[in-house]
């Protein structure tokens, strides 16, 4: 690995192909999420009853509400500020309400969690 | 030399005759008419339109003055008749007019009922029969004041429709339990009461006038129960009856009305009667239809020709209240011998039922749509058998060549020995016979009586499709909310099924009630860990990611996403080492803002969450626990300094808030509870708009509860007075732990009592002494396993996840 971390955590490299771990799967509650914390702001790593996982902004499209702080039902959050409810698979909000948040692809690899390089270096923030 | 012809009454009926009469045989009469109403003959029925003022008197006259005097006819205007004397064949007027005749016809229809209560003689009683009667009205309605309208029949409705429209304020007091009862089925009510309050008519059912009040103009009308009604106006439009009081002074033969044949010929030879004054073959009538029957027939008889006599038919009663449509006819009662085919529509607000004897139409009952009521109306009078059209009747004319059955009416069909309850072998006709001889209301009733429904509750919307088929709109079963789109069951439903089928975990929760979406919602979710948590405190597992945030996390989020830190101040009460250590934190993690709250203590805004434990460390160390001010749960108990230091206080006020505090704290309820205790009926804690309050007296201490102060402000209720402290404990904790066990998730405390009652709530808290213990030992129970403060646990380690992100990544650099 190249490249220096600006803090502890792991640094990413750029360039097609490339992942970044985050950590185990098992870091997450079922119907739960974490965050990770970059340089352009946080990410929230969702995990659902079905053991799927997805990646989104953490910023509601409404008023910015941390997502990964809602209560996750079906693969859909719903925001804990207005309750506003997006979908982690589209990361668009669902129902009467319209915006949309960024989405992040995501891997897992014998129980470890890895974020498209790719996707975080074509997001502004 | 033309016959002498005599009328008494000018109104609809003798009118109608009058005209056939000139066809006939024109000349052979010279006609002579009294009438006590100083007017010619005018439509009555469009009295409503003119008093709601769609038309005017103008327009609805029948007969004007010409109209008389081209006929040759006199009209004695305001003109009573008092007496008859059938010997000398003369009436006499009020005026002292006396007319001989050859031939008298009675048509002095129907007095509107004055219910004998006191003060119905006050100015401002009026009824509703005559344009005089509107003309009142109108000068009445010039003040916009209020109007009470006692009964809610046809006449009642139209009347409270007409002043509803000239602006009064309306009040509709009725007897029976739904409005027309005598043309509609309980499920037309209803729909009707509702339609009628939609208009911003006040509708009261059950509602027996016992006086009304006023010294000397109407101020209001008391009821039975003791309720008073205010208003400046009041019609009595509480029914009719024929008016066959001059008859029978004459001696003409009367029961309900004046007696006569099927050639209307009274008892006396050449006297006739028709109109609603008359009664023929054990009918009265109240409708315009079957009296311009009799007006043909009286006609002819008049003219000396032979008809067939009048015969009896049913007439189909209308409402002319614009936007109401409602169509009745015939028999509509429940019976042994009937059957009855329903429709409903309830969001476009469409009931229709059929009744069925030997497959013939003897009854109909349209609502919201009723286009069809003319072609089941003929139906009706051919008898005709429907059997080969039965499964479409209901849809109506169009639909004749087949469409499928409504549920509703699906079940109407089945059979009576067709069995509805599985688990407990229970048939259709064992539950709609219970409800009917045992008058069962509710699904709680039918389960307890008939056992149906009771296991496995797969069965319930059978079960309440045929409570709506027996007790219509009584028994509404859209009124029960689903508790979201996840489910059709309501919250009653769900906490009953959790109990009875010992379900102890949410996913078990949602496969045992059939859930439709894989792991529920933001709004059931929370709402099932907390039946659970209450349910089994010492089994359940309380879930976490199924709570809000500011539960999961014991603090409340701020719309920056950071958090806020509200430590227990017990009663209010906190000591110089407590606010040294919120000066410390604060200082030491340099959050932005620290504000009194409402509830007497101290809240500090605008902390990372990746900050909260250490915050709730350095707190912990002073001995501050979580305040809850997320929870739904016990928040504050407020007080005021009582008898340590004020001069009025008459019991331990802060004391005895501190001991509720320390006693409740940590447990779960429904929806937020808040309390406050004060030292003196000057009430400084505000006790009185609490979810519980006390007001501390010399004789003890007064328990007040149902109080509300935000989204609605409601003062509180008493519970009752109780003489020493612990008893106050005892009361308070029972009735909050009975809260826990049937309060809807979100329901505040005066919701839930509006629901269940507050009498219901007093007699088991305050009267059942056994009740109270047995919920104050579940409460204690259940708080073993509530009071361990969740700051520290999460200090020890507890859900450490929650507050440090999983990964950090630091800044992008180029592939090699
Ligand atoms: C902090 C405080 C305002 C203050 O600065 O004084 C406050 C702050 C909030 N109130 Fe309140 N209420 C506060 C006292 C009150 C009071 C007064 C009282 O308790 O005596 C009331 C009216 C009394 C009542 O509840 O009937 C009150 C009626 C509400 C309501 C309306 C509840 C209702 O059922 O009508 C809400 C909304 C809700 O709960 O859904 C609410 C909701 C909130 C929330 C939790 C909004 C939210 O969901 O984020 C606010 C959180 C701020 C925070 O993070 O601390 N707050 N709130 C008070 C905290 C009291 C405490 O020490 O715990
Ligand atoms: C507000 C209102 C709305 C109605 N709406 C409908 C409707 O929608 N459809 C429908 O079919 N029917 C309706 N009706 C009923 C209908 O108007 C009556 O059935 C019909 O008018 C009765 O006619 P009648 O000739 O028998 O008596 P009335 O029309 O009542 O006439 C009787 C007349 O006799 C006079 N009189 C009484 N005693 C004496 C006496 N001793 N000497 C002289 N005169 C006397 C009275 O002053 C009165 O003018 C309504 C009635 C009212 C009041
Ligand atoms: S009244 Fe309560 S809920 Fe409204 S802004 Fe103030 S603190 Fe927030
Ligand atoms: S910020 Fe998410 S709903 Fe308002």
């Amino acid at each position: 690995m190249t490249g220096v971390a600006a803090n502890d955590g792991p640094t990413w490299e750029t360039g097609p192909g490339r992942w970044i771990g985050i950590g185990s799967a098992n870091d997450i509650p079922r119907r739960g999420a974490r965050c990770v914390v970059t340089p352009q702001g946080r990410i929230a790593v969702f995990r659902t009853i079905e053991n799927r996982y997805f990646a989104i902004e953490d910023r509601c499209p409404h008023k910015a509400g941390p997502l990964s702080q809602g209560i996750v039902h079906g693969r859909a959050v719903t925001c804990p500020l207005h309750n506003w409810v997006i979908s982690l698979e589209s990361g668009e909000a669902e129902g009467a309400d319209e915006g949309s948040v960024g989405t992040f692809a995501l891997k897992v690899e014998e129980g470890q969690l890895f974020i498209s390089a790719e996707a975080l270096a074509g997001w502004a923030g | 030399m033309a016959e002498k012809l005599v009328i008494i009454g000018n109104g609809m009926a003798p009118g109608r005759m009058l005209e056939h009469l000139l066809e006939e045989t024109p000349g052979r009469y010279r006609v002579t008419i009294f009438n006590a109403e100083p007017r010619v003959n005018y439509d009555r029925i469009m009295l409503s339109p003119v008093l709601s003022g769609e038309t005017d008197y103008e327009q609805i006259i029948i007969h004007g003055d010409g109209w008389y005097i081209k006929n040759g006819i006199t009209l004695y205007k305001g003109h009573r008749i008092v007496a008859i004397d059938k010997a000398a064949k003369t009436v006499r007027s009020d005026r002292g007019i006396t007319e001989p005749y050859d031939k008298l016809v009675i048509a002095t229809g129907s007095v509107p009922v004055i219910l004998p209560v006191p003060g119905n003689n006050l100015p401002g009683v009026l009824t509703y029969r005559d344009l005089d009667d509107v003309n009142a009205m109108l000068l009445a309605a010039q003040s916009r004041a209020k109007a009470v309208v006692i009964g809610g029949g046809l006449l009642g409705l139209e009347a409270a429709s007409g002043l509803n429209a000239r602006g009064m304020e309306v009040t509709v007091l009725h007897l029976m339990p739904t409005l027309m009862e005598r043309q509609l089925d309980a499920a037309a009510g209803y729909l009707l009461e509702r339609a009628i309050e939609q208009r911003g008519i006040k509708v009261r059912t059950k509602a027996n006038t016992r006086a009304i009040l006023g010294a000397d103009r109407v101020e209001g009308v008391v009821l039975a129960d003791g309720s008073v009604v205010p208003a400046t106006l009041v019609v009595m439009a509480a029914g009719i009856k024929p008016n066959a009081e001059l008859a029978k002074d004459a001696g003409l033969h009367v029961n309900r009305g004046i007696l006569v044949d099927a050639h209307l010929q009274t008892s006396e030879a050449d006297i006739l009667a028709l109109g609603e004054c008359a009664e023929v073959g054990g009918h009265v009538y109240g409708l315009v239809a079957p009296l311009y029957e009799m007006a043909k027939v009286a006609a002819a008889n008049l003219a000396g020709r032979e008809t067939a006599g009048f015969v009896h038919s049913d007439t189909p009663t209308k409402l002319k209240v614009s936007g109401i449509d409602l169509f009745s006819i015939g028999d509509f009662a429940d019976g042994e011998d009937r059957e009855e085919i329903v429709l409903r529509d309830a969001a476009a607000g469409v009931y229709k039922r059929v009744i069925l004897k030997d497959n013939r139409i003897i009854g109909t009952v349209l609502f919201g749509e009723t286009s069809d009521g003319a072609w089941f109306t003929g139906l009706k009078r051919k008898a005709a058998n429907v059997a080969e059209m039965r499964e479409s009747l209901i849809f109506g004319q169009a639909y004749q060549g087949g469409a499928a059955l409504s549920p509703m009416a699906a079940v109407a069909a089945l059979a009576d020995d067709a069995e509805i309850c599985g688990c407990n072998g229970v048939s259709k006709g064992k539950i709609t016979g219970a409800i009917r001889a045992k008058g069962l209301s509710s699904l709680e009733d039918v389960r307890a009586h008939t056992k149906a429904s009771a296991s496995c509750g797969s069965c319930t919307g059978l079960v309440e499709q045929l409570m709506t088929l027996v007790l219509g709109g009584q028994y509404n079963p859209a009124a029960v909310q689903p508790l979201c789109g996840c489910t059709a069951l309501g919250h009653d439903e769900v906490r009953r099924l959790i109990k009875a089928k010992s379900l102890k975990t949410i996913s078990a929760v949602m496969q045992e009630l059939e859930w439709k979406t894989s792991c529920g919602c933001a709004k059931c979710r929370p709402a099932l860990n907390y039946y659970l948590v209450c349910d089994w405190p010492d089994e359940y597992a309380d879930d976490y990611q199924s709570r809000f945030v500011n539960e999961r996390v014991h603090a409340n989020i701020q719309k920056d996403g950071t958090y806020s830190v509200v430590p227990r101040m017990w009663g209010g009460v906190t000591s110089a080492k407590e606010l040294r250590a919120i000066a410390d934190v604060v200082e030491k993690f340099e959050i932005p803002t620290v504000k009194v709250t409402g509830g007497q203590r101290i809240d500090m805004l605008g902390v990372r969450k990746e900050d909260l434990p250490a915050v709730w460390a350095e707190l912990g160390k002073a001995g501050f626990v979580s305040g809850y001010a997320y929870a739904k749960g016990l928040r504050t108990v407020k007080t005021c300094v009582g008898t340590d230091w004020c001069r009025f206080g008459t019991q331990d006020s802060t004391g005895l808030g501190i001991r509720i505090e320390k006693f409740m704290w940590g447990s779960w309820t429904p929806a937020k509870v808040k309390m406050a205790v004060s030292g003196c009926p000057r009430n400084c804690a505000e006790a009185t708009c609490k979810d519980v309050g006390v007001i501390c007296v010399d004789s003890g201490y007064e328990i007040h509860f149902a109080g509300a102060a935000g989204l609605d402000i409601k003062g509180t209720e008493v519970l009752g007075v109780v003489k020493t402290e612990d008893e106050a404990l005892e009361h308070i904790v029972a009735l909050v732990e009975m809260y826990r066990e049937q309060g809807r998730y979100l329901e505040r405390i005066y919701k839930w009592a509006r629901r269940v009652g507050l009498d219901e709530i007093r007699r088991q808290i305050m009267g059942d002494s056994e009740k109270r213990k047995a919920y104050f030992d579940r409460f204690v129970f259940s708080q073993r396993f509530a009071q361990a403060d969740p700051w520290a646990e999460r200090v020890a380690g507890k859900d450490e996840h929650e507050f440090q992100p999983m990964a950090e990544i630091g800044l992008p650099v180029a592939a090699a």
